[in-house]
């Protein structure tokens, strides 16, 4: 195995377009698992961790770009107002050692459903920002995960950025494991208001092939809420509204059967945190926030 | 010789007496929180190879040819072994029965089973070499529980058994069988107003401690081989180790290596005879250390049951009887198994007082993991069943669960169904009394005006719930396990204890071959001969097979059984330094023939406090030593057909409140708190012992919500082999651990104390299942409880 280390964005790029069947590395933190377990045996690692751009977040007016290598811990510490359910994903990866080494590019790269902040991507709606020496694109987030661990880059592509609206609403984000820390997915759900446009958004987490929005509900949510009025009048969202958000986000899972839970508890999981979520973030958006602390 | 790693002396000194009953800290707690410990990967030989062993892919199959050539023939490669280069006859070994092949032959009984070992110059070129050895199987058909293992025409795991069990079970398959008939049960029922009965499922669990098998083996120059490991038993592994290599035991010379945990798993053999085998085909040190992967299939885990209930009671909320079946999945081989029937016979019916039984445990050989001993060894199935069926009875009596508990508890004097009486303090209903007169942690915390603290709810950082669906539960659990070896085992250990004066000051050294694998056995033994002989500093002599065994550290016994060896070799050297002082300075003072003598501060002191000498004028120019065994009480075999026999030791009660919140939509625990009273007889180190209960505790709450080692009953293939699918709890999952400890000395035992370790582990998984229960209503009898269960999904 070769260990590539560019000094430099462009010398990572041109290593890339080299050797497209380089895996690229930062945090390791699902590289060295599939290498540890002799899973994988790439022919080349690609280590970008001398590209300290990478590591590097601006926030802007409407967006903020983050970087690919930006680790979970700085998301938490420094983002939670612009991105607070990306910040609040970033609370459940693994344990502390590994958010501060992982980051997002590496959940992007590998594309694994299970991986914790795509359901709070994919209720941002950001854009992942990839380049290669052909050139630099945006691939829309709801374009990125193409099928079982696999994303829509190219071979010679390499994630820069991703760059999320800032919140403009509340969001949350709610994740069930079988322990109460550093644990993996068994599913996970994400959802964010944005009353500028008064859409709703939301990502599901291991409960289909790739990480999915649920879209029918986004929509009967978001018509429900303006026809009734509820952007303007704050006024408490019905049981039924919610219990039928909640019916429809569980139909939008595709599980399967697995050593870490049922199918039929993540469907039904998934509709429980469909409901508690969109009650939490409504009661935000209410102004009458009781937020859980979080640690 | 460069070799890092391997043991030295621990010195440990203390200003203030430092004896028993004092909580002096371990010698090696720094070492291990700040990462300096030596554990048994870490050591290093110049010239060392790396050793690796292949492992079965299928859980049985016949082995239809091996093709080592192109491993051989990789460069760094120095030696591939199979069955076929085993230096002798002996090819198996085992604890009781010796089934289990160094090297699979012909045939592969479980999944992860060692076929092939290799020696090479880094570890990676050992496991590329590994990988590059061919083996074809001919798949057979599995059998992975009583159903399919007792068929008509099943397979046979092990046919033409010829064990000393084999003549009286009932089918080949069952390793052994262990009735237990006392009274008349049929006839006792007709007396019961109510009977509960119930079937209930303990899952697969993992010992998982936390530095896997690993050791260093170092040919000699006369044949033999040094073998530095990490283990519970040095003896035992050298009594099966030295006829597999054809050496005599005296040249196969172990030293016990940094130990990270046992709890059961590294009673059997697990790398020990393939280094060996390694190291002296190619004549260099070997080195093997197993990944947490190979840890799964490198050792055995407890036995998964089936338990099968009927009790009934008065409506006055007595116990009429108890019939009980206990199924346990040995898996392959025979490990630990017929002595964890006993146990699990023996103690099936709890710390209740019931005088007509009918209880029979099996154990079975399967297609499945291999399983043997884990803290509390067939105790804590038996207890899982009959505390749930505790509960089931005070409901239904429309009883209290603890005052029904009480009403039976057994006590001193009691007789258990094996006939033996009990005859030292068993303070059950007290146990029970402390632990239920705990104030209770406050309900609804989330409703605080502080807010949710997502930590304290199921979940945790997960956020899944700010207090919607949560139901607090309460429950309570009681238990009992043996304390030592049982069934007329001689179950004895050895202590060399030396004293001489070191840079002028008197000093004792402690040899044993005492597994210390984190129980706090080197910090005990120092302070027992600080009491014993009234010096400031004792040297703890790395534990090895210089010295004559010491048992296993295991069932609750070092403390009791080579701490008891230790205080009589203590003893035996006080006599000497005392007749050496007579000698030398005996015509000084009278009181050196008539007065009853210590050895108290560095001095010779007569009973009433008045200083003779100082030991190191006694001992100055002479050094004393004495090795000698010592041994508890002997005891008896069960009779095969009714059980009765004075099996037993000792025994060691705890007992749990548990509280949970259940996220009963998610089908989430968070356990509150778990509460603990323990009798332990005498505390010799109180930090030790609440140290002991709450990690006892802790395993026992794993296997209660989260921890099992899941097997497809199809393939019989392992589908969790590692920490990201095998969960243990985290300290997010760690409740509160309030630890009540009684000290009601019995007198049989060595400063009247009470084996600790085990018991712990008893009570508080039924205690976390009791409490999920009364939260949710359900009957939930298999443990771990999964969501899908509390959810009907």
């Amino acid at each position: 195995m070769d260990f590539l280390r560019p000094a430099s964005w462009e010398e990572a790029l041109a290593a890339k377009a080299e050797h497209p069947t380089a895996v690229p590395i930062a945090g390791g933190t699902d590289v060295m698992v599939e290498i540890n377990f002799d899973h994988r045996r790439p022919e080349y690692l690609l280590d970008l961790n001398r590209i300290g751009d990478l590591s590097e977040w601006e926030v802007g007016e409407k967006t903020v770009r983050l970087g690919a290598s930006v680790p979970y811990t700085k998301i938490m510490e420094n983002l939670r107002a612009e991105l607070p359910g990306l910040a609040l994903a970033s609370h459940t990866v693994a344990s502390p050692q590994i958010r501060n080494r992982g980051g997002v590019g590496g959940n992007l790269g590998t594309a694994s459903p299970a991986g914790d902040a795509h359901p709070a991507l994919l209720a941002s709606g950001c854009e992942v920002e990839v380049e290669s020496v052909r050139g630099r694109r945006m691939i829309p987030i709801d374009e990125f995960y193409v099928g079982v661990k696999r994303n829509a880059m190219q071979p010679d592509e390499l994630i820069r950025s991703v760059h999320l609206p800032k919140a403009d609403g509340p969001q949350q984000f709610s994740k069930v494991g079988t322990r109460n820390a550093m644990v993996i997915a068994v599913c996970a759900f994400g959802i964010a208001l944005h009353p500028e446009t008064r859409m709703v958004r939301t990502g599901i987490g291991s409960a289909a092939p790739t990480p999915v929005r649920a879209k029918e509900a986004e929509d009967f949510l978001a018509a429900a809420l303006d026809e009734g009025g509820f952007w303007e009048s704050g006024a408490p969202i019905p049981p039924s509204v919610a219990k039928q958000f909640a019916q429809l986000a569980s139909g939008a899972c595709n599980p399967i059967d697995d050593v870490r839970g049922s199918a039929k508890y993540r469907r039904h999981a998934v509709g429980i945190m469909a409901r508690r979520t969109l009650g939490w973030t409504w009661e935000s958006y209410r102004g009458n926030e009781r937020s859980a602390q979080c640690a | 010789m460069a070799t890092t790693g391997t043991p030295t002396n621990i010195t440990q000194g203390s200003k203030t007496k430092g004896g028993i009953g004092e909580s002096t800290l371990r010698p090696d707690g720094t070492l291990k929180v700040t990462g300096e410990f030596a554990y048994s990967s870490d050591m290093w030989h110049e010239d060392m190879l790396w050793g690796f062993t292949l492992r079965s892919t299928v859980a049985h199959a016949e082995i239809v040819s091996i093709d080592t050539s192109e491993a051989l023939a990789q460069s760094g490669v120095y030696a591939v072994l199979t069955y076929d280069d085993l230096p002798t006859s002996i090819k198996n070994y085992g604890l009781e029965i010796q089934d289990t092949p160094v090297l699979a032959h012909g045939k592969v009984r479980h999944h992860g089973e060692p076929v092939a070992l290799v020696a090479a110059d880094h570890p990676e070129t050992a496991r590329r070499a590994a990988a590059k050895i061919k083996i074809e199987y001919k798949e057979l058909p599995v059998v992975t529980d009583e159903g399919s293992a007792t068929a008509d025409g099943a397979p046979l795991l092990h046919e033409g058994r010829d064990d000393h069990h084999a003549g009286h079970v009932p089918h080949p398959n069952i390793v052994h069988r262990q009735p237990i008939i006392r009274g008349d049960a049929a006839e006792a029922a007709k007396k019961a107003d109510v009977i509960v009965s119930g079937e209930y499922v303990f899952g697969m669990q993992d010992q998982a401690f936390l530095g896997p098998e690993s050791g260093l083996a170092v040919p000699a120059e006369d044949g033999g081989v040094d073998l530095y490991i990490a283990t519970q038993w040095l003896h035992s592994d050298l009594r099966q180790i030295a006829p597999v290599l054809g050496l005599p035991e005296e040249k196969v010379r172990m030293t016990l290596s940094g130990v990270g945990g046992a709890f059961g798993g590294r009673e059997d053999l697990s790398m020990q005879i393939h280094a060996c085998l390694l190291a002296l085909r190619t004549n260099k040190p070997v080195k093997i250390v197993y990944n947490r992967f190979e840890s799964f299939f490198g050792h055995v885990h407890r036995h998964p049951a089936k338990l099968w209930y009927e009790h009934g009671a008065t409506k006055d909320g007595k116990l009429t009887h108890l019939k009980c079946r206990i199924v346990l999945d040995g898996g392959a081989y025979a490990s630990a198994s017929p002595a964890v029937v006993g146990n699990a016979a023996s103690l099936a019916v709890g710390p209740y007082v019931v005088d007509d039984v009918e209880i029979e445990a099996v154990a079975l050989y399967t297609n499945n993991p291999p399983c043997g001993a884990m803290r509390g060894f067939g105790a804590v199935q038996a207890c899982f069943a009959y505390e749930a069926q505790m509960d089931k009875l005070a409901k239904k009596l429309g009883l209290d669960p603890v005052e029904f508990r009480q009403m039976n508890a057994m006590e001193q004097g009691t007789i258990m169904p094996t006939g033996q009486p009990v005859d030292s303090p068993a303070p059950v209903a007290e146990i029970l009394r402390r632990v239920k007169a705990r104030p209770l942690p406050p309900e609804r915390q989330w409703e605080s005006s502080e807010g949710a603290d997502v930590r304290q709810l199921p979940g945790g950082l997960s956020n899944t719930t700010h207090g919607e669906g949560v139901v607090r539960g309460v429950g309570y659990a009681v238990g009992i396990k043996n304390v030592g070896f049982s069934e007329g085992f001689d179950d004895y250990s050895t202590a060399r204890v030396r004293m001489e004066v070191v840079g002028g000051e008197p000093v004792a050294t402690v040899h044993t071959a005492m597994a210390e694998v984190g129980q706090g056995g080197v910090t005990v033994h120092a302070q027992i001969a600080r009491t014993e002989l009234g010096v400031a500093q004792v040297t703890i002599h790395p534990a090895d097979t210089q010295v004559g065994s010491a048992g296993s550290t295991s069932a609750s016994r070092q403390t009791y059984v080579t701490g008891g060896a230790v205080k009589h070799s203590c003893e035996l050297v006080r006599e000497k330094v005392l007749e050496l002082g007579r000698r030398k300075l005996g015509t000084y003072h009278p009181a050196w023939a008539t007065a009853e003598l210590l050895l108290e501060g560095g001095k010779v002191v007569t009973d009433g406090g008045e200083v003779l000498a100082d030991l190191v004028d006694v001992l100055e120019g002479e050094a004393v030593e004495v090795e000698a065994e010592w041994r508890h009480r002997p005891t008896e075999a069960f009779d095969l057909v009714t059980g009765q026999g004075n099996g037993h030791v000792q025994y060691s009660f705890a007992a749990h409140r548990a509280v949970v919140e259940v996220d009963t939509e998610l089908g989430l625990v968070k356990v509150i708190e778990l509460a603990v009273a323990q009798d332990v007889g005498k505390a010799l180190n109180p930090l030790s012992v609440v140290g002991q209960i709450q990690g006892g505790t802790t395993q026992g709450l794993g296997v209660a919500v989260m921890e099992e080692i899941i097997v497809d009953p199809k393939t019989a293939k392992v589908r969790n082999p590692s920490f990201t699918d095998y969960l243990i709890p985290t300290i997010l999952d760690t409740p509160t651990i309030p630890v009540d400890v009684l000290e009601l000395a019995d007198e049989h035992a060595p400063y009247g104390l009470r084996g600790i370790g085990e018991a712990p582990t008893l009570s508080s998984t039924p205690a976390v299942l009791a409490a999920i229960r009364n939260a949710t209503g359900l009957e939930l009898n298999k443990t771990p409880v999964r969501p899908e269960h509390l959810t009907g999904t």
